[in-house]
């Protein structure tokens, strides 16, 4: 049953994972590079023969970086524009997506289809008077234009419709309505708790997002102290001749950290939440 | 649970009791109230913003003073322009190096992947997806050091025997350069993607294919590839309409050496719509820009559209 092709010889097998092995050995040695060279004295990205192996100056390295930069700052910037993209974008998106999935209204199908069609809007088009809005408001430099723009969007409500369409039994919201709840209390106690595993994805997804976007918070933060962790790595990467990789690298590596353990340890709501999102659309 | 499931005629009637007509206008209403920020922002910062795109397209501007209309002329001094043609064509040429080859590599990786004998599938699905959730900020720096001049890029290409490039500077460098990074980032997302779409292929199918004595490469073509079209539809369109997008990965890459402008070898189009509008504050054409950016994307996800529909044509003639 399991059996796809004939059964291949002991040569063929060692191929696969030969294929397969050079291939996930190009995924990860940048990132044990990275700290290759994070730990190394500043020249080591370019000795002859490569430097391959871990070392001690790590923490030297370091403490030039956070002394070019407010590494710690941007951190915490960028954890406070993603935390609380990700809270809102989780609450908008699935409150509008439970509406275009369990209620009757008239226009629905037209309005979800239009939510459907801004999917394919470029953001670039619209960047020049966003701007212009933001200038408007005076909120230029602020978290602000990158919170409030971002904080409902047409993928999550896709993605939450989706789900609660399949998950979310109309007895269920009946038989809350016959106990005489009312449509936010029912959203909160029926609802959410059986869109939970979706609402992880969702979230995962999003604070990745916001985490790693670099052309927005570009046009936006203006002052040192406001920049995000991306603006910030960027900022060091200065100079082209005679780079401090060592220095650029150990706040790389830094910056990379909290994301890669987030990953690896939600790596199932990833990929669960990747492959049925692309198979829906 | 079937016995709890009311028939939807005494649902209608239970619910009629208590009044449903007030109580639908009142869902109604909840609903309207429950979508209404995702239409309220739109209209803010996706609606307002296209519209007054395009009008700005007219006009010169350069944020500040008063607008003045100057019909087509945007648009005239950026296709006139030689710097925005070499935008557009390192834009496709980057597109296509990184790519490509990712979505060919993409497409072996998951079927090797996806094969019996191959053990711990998990582990490899999180290896190959790691590269996805690092920040473009991030994988330029890495590549960066890797393609410095005396890095280890150099060094891999003085074990071929082939000359150190600069890659930092050289037109066909700069442009391997980003292909590489583009491709490093995104393989294992499209390996993920195409690997959910094989799994979804039902086995039967290749056990009959078997006992017709197919081969496996046989099998491939005209069981999987036929069978993985809507996925492989779907990777292309949004890696065409990723690439034309292209911003980050030159800007941060290039986008050094105490003039603030990028290179002309890594010039994307995205990277001079920003150039435009933030480094010369000409607004109206960098407007135009992005007029024309959103004209070439439609075209490329028609081409791309028409393309897929004619293979299926063909592969849909070949198989019955």
């Amino acid at each position: 049953m399991k059996n796809i092709g004939d059964q291949p010889g002991l040569p063929s097998k060692i191929g696969y994972y030969l294929f397969l092995g050079i291939g996930a050995f190009i995924s990860v040695f940048p990132f044990y590079w990275m700290f290759v060279i994070a730990s190394n004295p500043r020249g080591a990205a370019s000795t002859l023969p490569p430097t391959v192996t871990i070392s001690d100056q790590f923490m030297s390295n370091f403490t030039r970086a956070t002394g070019m930069m407010d590494f710690w700052t941007a951190l915490g910037n960028s954890l406070f524009v993603s935390t609380a993209v990700t809270l809102s974008v989780l609450f908008f998106c699935s409150l509008a997506g439970y509406a275009f999935a369990k209620y009757d209204f008239p226009y629905k199908h037209f309005l979800f289809f239009f939510v459907l069609c801004t999917l394919f809007v470029p953001q670039q088009l619209s960047i020049l008077p966003t701007y212009v809005i933001m200038t408007k408001l005076e909120w230029i430099n602020t978290f602000k234009a990158l919170i409030v723009p971002a904080m409902v969007n047409a993928f999550g409500i896709f993605w939450m419709r989706q789900y609660i369409a399949t998950s979310v039994h109309a007895e269920l919201l009946e038989a809350g309505r016959i106990d005489g709840a009312g449509h936010l209390r029912i959203f909160t106690t029926v609802v959410v708790p059986i869109i939970t595993p979706a609402l992880a994805t969702l979230g995962i997804f999003t604070f990745m997002n916001i985490w790693n976007d670099f052309f927005w918070p570009l046009v936006i933060l203006k002052d040192r102290s406001n920049y995000t962790i991306q603006i910030a790595l960027q900022q060091l990467f200065t100079t082209r001749d005679g780079l401090d990789y060592g220095m650029i690298m150990s706040a790389t590596f830094m910056a990379t950290l909290p994301l890669l353990l987030v990953f690896l340890g939600f790596s199932r709501w990833f990929i669960a939440g990747l492959t049925s999102g692309a198979v829906k659309s | 649970m079937p016995q709890s499931q009311p028939t939807a005629p005494a649902r209608e009637t239970m619910v009629r009791k208590q009044g449903w007509l007030t109580e639908r206008k009142r869902s109604s209403l909840m609903a309207y109230l429950f979508i209404s920020p995702f239409f309220l922002l739109f209209a803010i910062f996706g609606l307002y913003p296209i519209v007054f795109t395009l009008y700005l397209s007219f006009y010169k501007w350069d944020a500040l003073g008063p607008m003045t209309f100057v019909g087509l002329q945007n648009y005239r001094f950026v296709t006139e322009d030689p710097l925005f043609w070499t935008s557009f064509t390192n834009t496709l040429l980057i597109s296509a190096m990184g790519t490509i080859p990712q979505l060919i590599l993409a497409l072996l990786l998951a079927v090797f992947l996806n094969s019996s004998i191959t053990k711990f599938k998990k582990t490899f699905r999180v290896l190959y997806f790691m590269p996805n959730i690092t920040s473009i900020v991030a994988v330029t720096l890495v590549f960066s050091a890797f393609f410095s001049n005396g890095g280890m890029a150099n060094w891999l290409l003085g074990l071929l025997g082939i000359d150190p490039l600069a890659w930092g500077s050289d037109w066909w460098g700069v442009k391997i350069a980003i292909a590489t990074m583009v491709m490093w980032r995104w393989t294992g997302y499209n390996t993920i993607i195409y690997l959910s779409g094989l799994q979804s292929i039902p086995t039967d199918l290749y056990e009959a294919a078997r006992i017709d004595g197919a081969s496996r490469f046989q099998q491939l073509l005209t069981i999987t590839l036929p069978l993985l079209k809507p996925f492989i539809v779907f990777t292309v369109l949004m890696s065409t309409i990723g690439s034309l997008q292209l911003f980050t990965e030159p800007f941060v890459y290039l986008g050094q050496g105490g003039t603030s402008s990028t290179r002309e070898e890594g010039l994307t189009m995205v990277v001079y719509l920003y150039t435009e509008a933030f480094g010369n504050s000409f607004f109206g054409t960098a407007a135009a820009t992005a007029v024309l950016l959103l004209i070439f994307t439609i075209v490329f996800s028609l081409i791309n559209m028409w393309a897929s529909r004619r293979m299926s044509g063909d592969t849909g003639g070949g198989a019955v």
